[in-house]
């Protein structure tokens, strides 16, 4: 008989090993989606895990993975800080947005004016937009104690319509024909994020994605700031022993993932999407949850989870269309990846044992 | 920069060119942006590539990727088709448009397709269907069928392509009776069952007995059949498991001829640029069977008009029409030029409420 027993402390093994046995066995059942799709599976996996990174058009996927993946992780690491604390800002994706239109909106003023200090006031702007959405959900706890999760979360449906409405109106491009959608950036060389270094797939987003997480890692494991989040998730009552204020942690937990997302939102309309549109926002504040947790809330782990992330992202995108598979089938290989995650996690609190049966 | 942006490119070129040569079928490739099994707009361009397959057997490779996010998304893959030797890639949503002109710019052996868009180039065309057409009919059928006189409407996005439909479905409603009313609905999207049965929930509650719809789902014409005594048009795909009733007709997008047509051009090499919108007449946009929940005159009517539009004869904007804030828009016998429909973003004279901005 198994019997599961508690730790007395959680595995520090297990905790690092979860995240590689979670992709293991999403490689592994997932091979058995795709024998049952009647694909074989070797070849489904080696086109999502190795064409991107060494296939015959690796030079062209591994900068696009700097390109997916640099949303995810600028995201991800905002978010990691609170959920670290306890925090839970599940509405990211709602940042994101509206840093993109506050950031786009700031340099569309400025239309056609080619000036250097455009790309930074959007910055600014981006990192505005993100944060004071953010502090929506913040002061709203702060204040009045309401649930960040429903609060931030619903708050993602207001800056979708928000969204669809400065695409329809307020930036709509005035030479566009009565379409929705602003003018594109990318062909405004002062607005445009371009890469800096053609076909590297390095913008400013990368740039700061790795910014960020030096300063993440600093700030968790160097400043008094980070032990009082780490603290406050591990043990509250300590915390509280210990003079952690609380109102000002959820402040700054929410502020610094809504400055990054609403950062990652600019970065995106100004380089790689070009433009506010309708359906400008494609799931990063979503999916940046999985990696924030497939990354174990570790600046370091989560540039790898975002990595992977990307990598089923472009890859799937391969085998869907080199192999024919459905995108549904994707879809599911990815939720596979949250799910073993989640799982295994179990091991990293318990201890499996093979118990016989006692006599009593 | 520049330089090093014509270096990219260059490799780019290099990549694709050692990819073409190794086979000889011509590749197609085609970016969707819903599911193929969504029953409408996607599903229809499948539909096409399967003609395609269908017409030229051994000589063509299909390839296809599914839900494919518009913008960055679309323009990887884009490029990963160009990649693996497409040879024309058609690209099936109006969000692609940009997009599909970056990755042209970058592969300028290969050709494109861009459905619904207004920005072409050497390699890049553009297609679209007259769909406003199938609306008169349409509108001609919802006008002699109501009896609340309340017409439902599901708008998706308020674009020229739909508001020129709501238009020409409108003007055709009241040309048979003068005292129907349109009550139109943004979904703000192209597929999602739930928000587009939700809309027709509150479009029956509010009085609706007929339901038109903008968005590819089969959810509208579950709810309508849920209702009873609504009825309701397969929008994109003939839909016609909903038929008799609620669904009584559709307008069906038949990409297949134009497929097979520009697939041809690229095996003989005659590939041209150009900017396609046809109708009816076409093939392009078909009616679907007029079923028999429709008393004959009605359907008599429907089809009289349906053959004014597919031989000329008839065009679906032909004045007197004002627009909605009296100002006149074409004068008595006047028809719409294609430049005004393209950007069409004014309901005309008698439609209630607002364009949202």
């Amino acid at each position: 008989m198994i019997v599961l027993e508690k730790r007395p402390q959680p595995s520090q093994t297990w905790s690092m090993a979860t995240p590689v046995v979670a992709v293991l066995a999403t490689m592994f059942f997932g091979g058995v989606l795709f024998a049952a799709l009647g694909k074989n599976p070797i070849e489904a996996i080696m086109t999502i895990f190795w064409e991107p990174l060494f296939g015959e058009f690796s030079f062209y996927y591994r900068p696009q993975l700097l390109i997916k993946g640099a949303p995810l992780v600028l995201i991800a690491i905002g978010l990691s800080l609170g959920f670290r604390a306890g925090i839970w800002n599940i509405g990211a994706e709602g940042q994101y947005i509206m840093g993109a239109i506050v950031g786009a909106g700031v340099g569309l003023a400025f239309y056609p004016l080619e000036a250097w200090y455009i790309f930074p006031l959007m910055v600014i702007g981006g990192a505005f937009g993100g944060w004071i959405w953010a502090m929506i959900p913040a002061i709203l706890k702060v204040r009045f104690g309401t649930n960040e999760i429903l609060v931030s979360l619903m708050l993602v449906y207001v800056a979708e319509q928000m969204l669809a409405s400065v695409s329809l109106g307020l930036l709509k491009n005035p030479e566009g024909y009565g379409f929705p959608g602003s003018r594109n950036l990318q062909s405004w060389d002062s607005a445009h994020n371009a890469e800096l270094f053609a076909g590297s797939g390095m913008h400013w987003g990368v740039v700061t994605a790795l910014i960020a997480v030096i300063f993440a890692y600093v700030l968790l494991n160097r400043h008094m700031l980070g032990f009082h989040i780490r603290l406050t998730g591990e043990a509250p009552r300590a915390a509280k022993f210990a003079g952690v204020n609380p109102a000002r942690l959820i402040l700054f937990c929410l502020g610094a993932a809504g400055v990054l997302a609403g950062l990652a939102g600019l970065f995106e309309v100004a380089g790689p999407a070009g433009q506010i549109t309708i359906d400008f926002n494609v799931g990063y504040g979503f999916t940046a949850i999985i990696v924030a947790f497939l990354g174990r809330l570790h600046p370091v782990g989560i540039v790898l989870a975002g990595g992977v992330m990307a990598l089923t992202y472009i890859g799937g995108d391969i085998a869907q269309s080199n192999l024919g598979l459905p995108s549904a089938a994707i879809q599911v290989f990815q939720g596979m990846l949250l799910f073993f995650l989640l799982a295994l996690d179990l091991l990293t609190n318990y201890r499996i044992r093979l118990a016989s049966k006692e006599v009593a | 920069m520049k330089l090093t942006s014509l270096l990219a490119t260059a490799a780019l070129g290099l990549g694709l060119a050692t990819a073409a040569v190794a086979q000889d079928k011509t590749k197609v490739g085609f970016v969707y942006v819903g599911p193929v099994g969504d029953g409408g707009w996607t599903y229809e361009h499948d539909q096409g590539r399967k003609a395609v397959v269908a017409e030229f057997g051994d000589k063509v490779e299909t390839v296809y990727v599914e839900n494919v996010a518009e913008g960055p998304d679309s323009e990887r893959v884009m490029t990963q088709m160009a990649l693996d030797g497409a040879d024309l890639i058609f690209t099936t949503s109006f969000g692609y448009m940009d997009p599909t002109i970056n990755v042209a710019k970058k592969f300028p052996n290969v050709k494109f397709e861009h459905a619904t868009g207004y920005k072409r180039s050497d390699n890049v065309s553009t297609y679209s269907a007259r769909f406003y057409e199938g609306r008169a009919v349409q509108g001609t059928i919802a006008g002699h069928m109501t009896k609340s006189n309340i017409v439902g409407y599901i708008g998706s996005f308020p674009i020229p392509e739909v508001v020129r439909g709501i238009n020409s479905a409108f003007i055709h409603a009241r040309k048979v009776n003068p005292d129907v009313q349109f009550k139109i609905v943004w979904a703000f999207t192209w597929f999602d069952p739930a928000k587009e049965a939700d809309a027709a929930k509150v479009l029956i509650e509010q009085g609706a007995d007929v339901i038109l719809q903008h968005t590819d789902s089969t959810a509208p014409q579950a709810a309508a059949q849920t209702a009873g005594n609504v009825i309701t048009f397969g929008q994109a795909s003939d839909m016609s498991e909903y038929g008799p009733m609620p669904r009584v007709s559709s307008i069906i997008d038949d990409w297949a001829p134009y497929y097979i047509e520009r697939t041809q051009a690229v095996m003989d090499g005659t590939w041209e640029s150009k900017d396609t919108w046809d109708g009816i007449g076409a093939g392009m946009v078909g009616i679907g069977e007029i079923s028999d929940a429709v008393p004959a005159d009605v359907k008599e009517a429907a089809l009289a008009i349906k053959a004014s539009l597919a031989d000329g004869s008839y065009h679906a904007f032909t004045g007197p029409i004002k627009k909605q804030d009296g100002s006149d828009w074409l004068a008595e016998g006047e028809t719409a030029d294609d430049g005004t429909l393209a950007g069409m973003n004014f309901y005309v004279e008698g439609l209630e409420g607002d364009i949202p901005q």
